[in-house]
Formats: structure tokens, C-alpha cells, sequence
């Protein structure tokens, strides 16, 4: 008897013990990963410079306007003391595209590339900069040692990779100048083609379910698919986008019968495709919950009134399901944020630098822009693929903290 | 209205057997009875709203100036459109107190006239006793107001469209005693205008404010059925039922 229940104690313990345990992991795990994209994200850099800027202007370059960057320029060209920008460069470079029409992002690029050619040698991770400070100036002196005669020394900066340049550049071929404008573009593209797809017809056949279908084996079955199609990997979805969207139907996810040629099927209208089917589950079973949650009491009130069930459906059923059809969908938008697989075997492009400019065009996503770059092997495209990730789980998180927000006022009202 | 020969089934059940029963024009009938004899069923099907429920289904005829309510060509929304119904919790719309009662109006007629609009929800407001309490706060959500306050509210709702017919199901369960009491009082003002069915489990309510009464039983099959109709004082009084003598007088159910 008394042992008995010491025993049953002991293993109460245990339990406890082991589902503290798996929580503490998960935890931990969530914060070693963010602290991992943090400290690559952050951190000291080791930039070498032909040219200081504060040599060209005694205000910082970027603090200039468009028409003060443009004197500038004219007056290097004309002084013909820098050998990257003599006047015959500079008339060359006008006849391209005047400088008169060039923005003021890209005349700074032109400063930098002819002039200033600032170049990142060495990036340090964020634990670095802050504990091994030695090892930085290390690096640092042995890179000014070895500098060839006439070179300006390299100097030592802090360095968020996460900055205004990040968002507004394009991919390119030198890490520090690249950025995730395209791939946040066309990540935005394909979610919002997913959502105009799938909404309506995710509301719709959660409406058709809950308020219309009669109870039966045909509609239970229904039922149990789409739940079971919630658990379906999303690299089949991937292979079911290439097989139909992309290659069957590709006359018309290219656009060719809009009499838009010069296009595969590999664009953002397949990928919405794609990603449509995938998050429709998603979108059905939430939209179904929140529908099933509206009190029948208040479907009782229309109908005595003498509604009609539509619009009863219409006046009061999906009034009162709205914020968990929100839920839903922000849930099901944040899964298509997410995505990498499906979008792989769709076939986002891999190198891209034009933003996307309709339903037919090519397109990367955020995701696939993150494991290209995890895949290069100089050391800066680490920094920004770390950044990229930053700029990615801050996207997620914030889209499931409203869905939670969503979902907990809902109840509150209820 | 007018009952003959109704059965009511949940799919193979028989919930009610067999009821006729002459509903008198603007006087109160009162259903009472043991739970689960079947009065909100039978009630509901003077409105058709047990059409909502897939399996059931109604034989005999239920006769609205004549006309049988279940006649194929009949729309159920037509009907409720001239019987209206107010349910046992109070069930007003999670919108503003004038939407509430405008709601019916609307449907019928989508583009009636704001004024003609607003005296409508006056007259249906004033109509359930409850102009004076809220004509300053209409554009207040309608599940802001008390139980008793929302029951009549959801009578305006009904009355707005203007029925023939007004089903109760015990209105005035959920609420306090002097919520009820106004409401008894209402519903002899409405009287003067509507024919009204209520159901209730309040023997003295049906005694004070019905002019008929119906007494149901369960039949060993559990089907319910009539057993008595007669003016509510003969009930209360002089029941020729043994069955409903116990049951009014409170040795039975
Ligand atoms: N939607 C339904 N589906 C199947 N059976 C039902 C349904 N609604 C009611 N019933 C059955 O019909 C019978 C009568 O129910 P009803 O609700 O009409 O009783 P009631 O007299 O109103 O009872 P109470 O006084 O408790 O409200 C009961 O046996 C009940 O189980
Ligand atoms: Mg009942």
C-alpha cells in the first residue's frame, strides 16, 4: 500500500521531469537558431577602399541629393584627378543614360564602382566582434601588411547586413551589394496570387461544407480528404505544379494564349497555382471551424425572420466567422511565405534581377534567394543569407502573432 | 391557422401524432406539457422551421388562412414572413439595436425609405415596450442589453415585418420574474393584433395569460400527443382529462 504510492509518485516525477524536459529543448533550439541568424547577421567587417569618400565630399555621400551627387561628379570629371572617372568615362557613361535621368541610388553606384571600389575583405560574426576583438585586429593587421604600395590602408567597420541597401537591392555577384528587393517582390507576387486564388474558393467550399452539404457518404468523404490533404508533403504539391501547371497547362501559365510570348511556365501564376492547392486545406478546415463556432441561435433569429439561407450566410454566418477565416488565412500565408520545396520544383529562377511585373513574369522568393545563398561559397553570402533569414522569421512571426491576436479576440467575443 | 391530422417524425421517430388543432385569430394559445412531449417541435411547425432539421418532416396538413403551409408550391421563407417566431434565450443580432429591428424590414424591401424606415423601428420598439429604454442608445449593439430588454427586443424584431401569426417558445424562461411580468403584459397588448402560440412550462403563466391552452403527453411510443384543448379556464378548472387535472395542479411531470 504506502509503497504503491511512493512509487506512483516517482513516476508522476518522471513524467513531469520529461515533458519539462522536451519543453526546455524545443526552447532552446528556437533560441539557439535565432541567435545563430543574429550573430551572422551582425558584426564587424574589414572594408579596403581606394578612395574615402570623405576625400570626395566632406559630407557623407549618401546625405547628398540627386543634383548634388551629380555636380559632384561632373566637377571629379572635369578636375581629371582620379584615373576611374576622367572626362571621356564620364562622357561615355552620359551617353549610356544621361546622367541628368539617373537616380540617385544608381549615381551612387557609379561613385562607388569608379571611385571608391569599396570592397569587404573579411566579415566577422557578431560573437567575434563583441569577445575576440584580438582575432579581428589580427586579421586586420595582416591584411595592411600585405598591401601593395600605394594602397589605402583597410579599416575596420561595424557592419549590419540587415540595412536600407539590403532591401532595395537586387541579387548580384559581390555579396555586400546584393540585396532581397527582387526576391521580397516576388515572394509578395506569389502570395498574393495564392490568396486570390485560394480564399474564394477555400471560403467558398467551407461555406458549401458547413452551411449546405447534406450529412452523407459522399460529403463525409469529402470531408476526410481534405483533412487528410492538410498532412500531404509539399514536394507533391511541387511535382503536381510541374506536371500541370507548368508543363501541361504551360500555354497557359507562360501566358502564351494572352498573346504574351518569350515565357515558360515557370512563373509567379504557376506558383500562386501551386501554392494554392497547398494552403487550401489550411484555409477550408479554418474557415470550417469558424463557421461551425457561429451559435446557431443566431442562423435560428434570420430564418424566423423570414431569411433566406444565403442571406443568412450572407448577413450574419460570415460576420460573425470572419476573424477565424482571418486566422486561417494568415496562417495559410505565412505557410506560403515559407515554402522552399514546392517552389524549388516549380522553378523559381535562381539568378534573377528584375522585379516581377505581372502573373507571367519570373520570379524567386525569399526562401529560394536564402538557399542560394547559403550555397556560395565566399564567406559574405553567409552574412546576408543570414540577414535574409532575419528579414524572413520576422515576416512569419509577426503574420502568426496577428493570426494569434486574431484568434484570441475571437474567443474573447464569443 | 389551423392543424389537421399532423405528425411530426425525426427521421423514423414520431416526435408529435396525430394533433388538430384550431388556433383561434388574436387570442393566445398556450402549449403546455411534460419535456419532451414534443411542444417546440409541433410549434415550430406552424413556421416550417423544423425544415432546418435534414431529417425532419411533417404529414397532415398545417392550414394558414386555408392554405396548407406545406403544399409543395409554398416557400418556407414566405411563411415565416407572415409567422414569426421568438425563441426561448434571447437571440438578438451582435449588430445595433435599430439594425436588429430593421433587419426583416430591409429584406423585404431593400430600398425602403429612411424615414418610413425609422418609424417603422419606432413603431416595432414601441410596440415591444422598449422605445423609452433604448431610443437614445439604437446605434448600441443589441447583445448590450439585459435579458429581458433583449427578449423584447427580438419581439420588435419580429413584429417589424408585420405577421400574422407570432410563435413563443418560453420567451420568458431565461428571464427574472418582473422581466416576465412584462412581458405577459405585452403580449396582451399584441394580442389586439397578432394571433400568438407560446409554449411554456410556467403553469401560472399560461393560466394569467393564455385564452387557450393545449395539454400534451408522451404516448408509451414517446410520440406526443393532444390530449386536451379547451379555453385555458376550463383547463385550469374543470379539465375533462384526469391526466391534465395532475398535471396543472402540480402531482405530475
Ligand atoms: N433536431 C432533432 N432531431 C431529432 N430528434 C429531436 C430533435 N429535436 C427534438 N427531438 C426529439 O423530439 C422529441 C420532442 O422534442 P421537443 O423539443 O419538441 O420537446 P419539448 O416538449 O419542447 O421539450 P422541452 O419542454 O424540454 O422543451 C424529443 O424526444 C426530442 O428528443
Ligand atoms: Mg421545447
Amino acid at each position: 500500500m504506502q509503497s504503491n504510492i511512493i512509487s506512483r509518485k516517482r513516476n508522476a516525477k518522471i513524467g513531469q521531469a520529461i515533458m519539462f524536459a522536451s519543453t526546455a529543448f524545443a526552447l532552446i533550439a528556437l533560441v539557439a537558431l535565432l541567435l545563430n541568424v543574429l550573430n551572422r547577421s551582425f558584426g564587424n567587417v574589414i572594408v579596403r577602399r581606394e578612395i574615402e569618400p570623405s576625400v570626395l565630399s566632406p559630407t557623407p555621400l549618401e546625405q547628398l541629393s540627386r543634383d548634388e551627387l551629380n555636380a559632384l561628379v561632373k566637377r571629379i570629371a572635369d578636375s581629371d584627378d582620379y584615373d576611374g572617372l576622367t572626362r571621356g568615362a564620364y562622357r561615355r557613361l552620359d551617353s549610356e543614360k544621361p546622367f541628368a535621368e539617373r537616380s540617385q541610388a544608381e549615381i551612387l553606384t557609379v561613385i562607388n564602382e569608379r571611385l571608391i571600389k569599396e570592397e569587404v575583405v573579411a566579415s566577422f560574426t557578431l560573437w567575434q566582434t563583441l569577445f575576440e576583438p584580438a582575432s579581428v585586429n589580427a586579421e586586420l593587421a595582416k591584411l595592411n601588411n600585405a598591401r601593395k604600395a600605394g594602397m589605402p590602408e583597410a579599416r575596420v567597420e561595424f557592419r549590419s547586413w540587415v540595412n536600407a541597401r539590403f532591401f532595395t537591392q537586387t541579387m548580384g555577384s559581390v555579396a555586400e551589394l546584393s540585396g532581397i528587393r527582387t526576391a521580397i517582390l516576388g515572394s509578395l507576387a506569389v502570395i498574393a496570387m495564392t490568396m486570390a486564388i485560394a480564399l474564394p474558393i477555400g471560403v467558398g467550399a467551407a461555406i458549401y461544407l458547413e452551411e449546405y452539404a447534406k450529412k452523407n457518404r459522399l460529403n463525409d468523404l469529402i470531408q476526410t480528404n481534405i483533412t487528410n490533404l492538410a498532412g500531404v508533403p509539399s514536394i507533391i504539391y511541387g511535382m503536381l505544379g510541374l506536371f500541370v501547371f507548368v508543363r501541361a497547362l504551360e500555354s497557359f501559365t507562360s501566358g502564351a494564349v494572352f498573346g504574351i510570348a518569350g515565357n515558360n511556365g515557370r512563373t509567379i501564376l504557376s506558383a500562386g497555382l501551386t501554392m494554392a492547392l497547398l494552403v487550401l486545406p489550411i484555409i477550408i478546415i479554418n474557415a470550417q471551424e469558424a463557421i461551425r463556432a457561429v451559435p446557431n441561435s443566431l442562423r435560428q433569429a434570420s430564418y424566423g425572420l423570414g431569411a433566406t439561407q444565403w442571406e443568412t450566410i450572407r448577413d450574419h454566418v460570415m460576420p460573425a466567422a470572419l476573424p477565424g477565416i482571418l486566422t486561417g488565412t494568415i496562417l495559410a500565408m505565412s505557410r506560403a511565405m515559407g515554402e522552399t520545396a514546392p517552389m524549388v520544383v516549380v522553378g523559381a529562377s535562381t539568378f534573377i534581377v528584375s522585379d516581377p511585373t505581372g502573373p507571367f513574369s519570373k520570379f524567386t522568393t525569399l526562401p529560394i534567394q536564402i538557399y542560394n545563398w547559403t550555397a556560395q561559397p565566399d564567406e559574405q553570402f553567409r552574412n546576408i543569407a543570414a540577414a535574409a533569414i532575419l528579414v524572413l522569421l520576422i515576416i512569419l512571426l509577426s503574420l502568426n502573432m496577428i493570426a494569434i491576436l486574431l484568434r484570441n479576440k475571437m474567443r474573447n467575443t464569443n | 391557422m389551423l392543424a389537421e391530422n399532423a405528425s411530426i417524425f425525426y427521421g423514423a421517430f414520431r416526435a408529435v401524432a396525430d394533433v388538430t388543432l384550431p388556433v383561434h385569430e388574436r387570442q393566445i394559445t398556450a402549449i403546455i406539457g411534460p419535456s419532451g412531449c414534443g411542444k417546440s417541435t409541433l410549434l415550430r411547425a406552424f413556421n416550417r422551421m423544423n425544415d432546418l432539421v435534414q431529417s425532419a418532416r411533417v404529414e397532415g396538413k398545417i392550414l394558414l388562412d386555408g392554405d396548407n403551409i406545406y403544399a409543395p408550391d409554398v416557400d418556407a421563407v414566405a411563411v415565416r414572413r407572415r409567422v414569426g417566431m421568438v425563441f426561448q434565450r434571447p437571440n438578438p443580432f451582435p449588430k445595433p439595436i435599430y439594425d436588429n429591428v430593421a433587419y426583416g424590414v430591409r429584406l423585404g424591401n431593400p430600398r425602403i425609405p429612411k424615414p418610413e424606415l425609422d418609424a417603422i423601428v419606432e413603431q416595432s420598439l414601441r410596440g415591444a415596450a422598449l422605445w423609452d429604454e433604448v431610443k437614445d442608445k439604437l446605434k448600441e449593439s443589441g447583445t448590450a442589453l439585459s435579458g429581458g430588454q433583449q427578449q423584447r427586443l427580438c419581439i420588435a424584431r419580429a413584429i417589424a415585418v408585420q405577421p400574422d401569426v407570432l410563435l413563443m417558445d418560453e420567451p420568458c424562461s431565461a428571464l427574472d420574474p418582473i422581466a416576465t411580468i412584462k412581458i405577459e403584459e405585452l403580449m396582451q397588448t399584441l394580442k389586439e393584433r397578432y394571433t400568438i402560440m407560446i409554449v411554456t412550462h410556467n403553469m401560472q403563466q399560461a393560466a394569467r395569460a393564455s385564452d387557450y391552452t393545449v395539454m400534451m403527453m408522451m404516448r408509451p411510443d414517446r410520440a406526443g400527443e393532444m390530449i386536451e384543448f379547451d379555453q385555458t379556464e376550463q383547463i385550469f378548472t374543470n379539465p375533462r382529462d384526469k391526466r391534465t387535472e395532475d398535471y396543472v395542479s402540480g402531482r405530475f411531470g
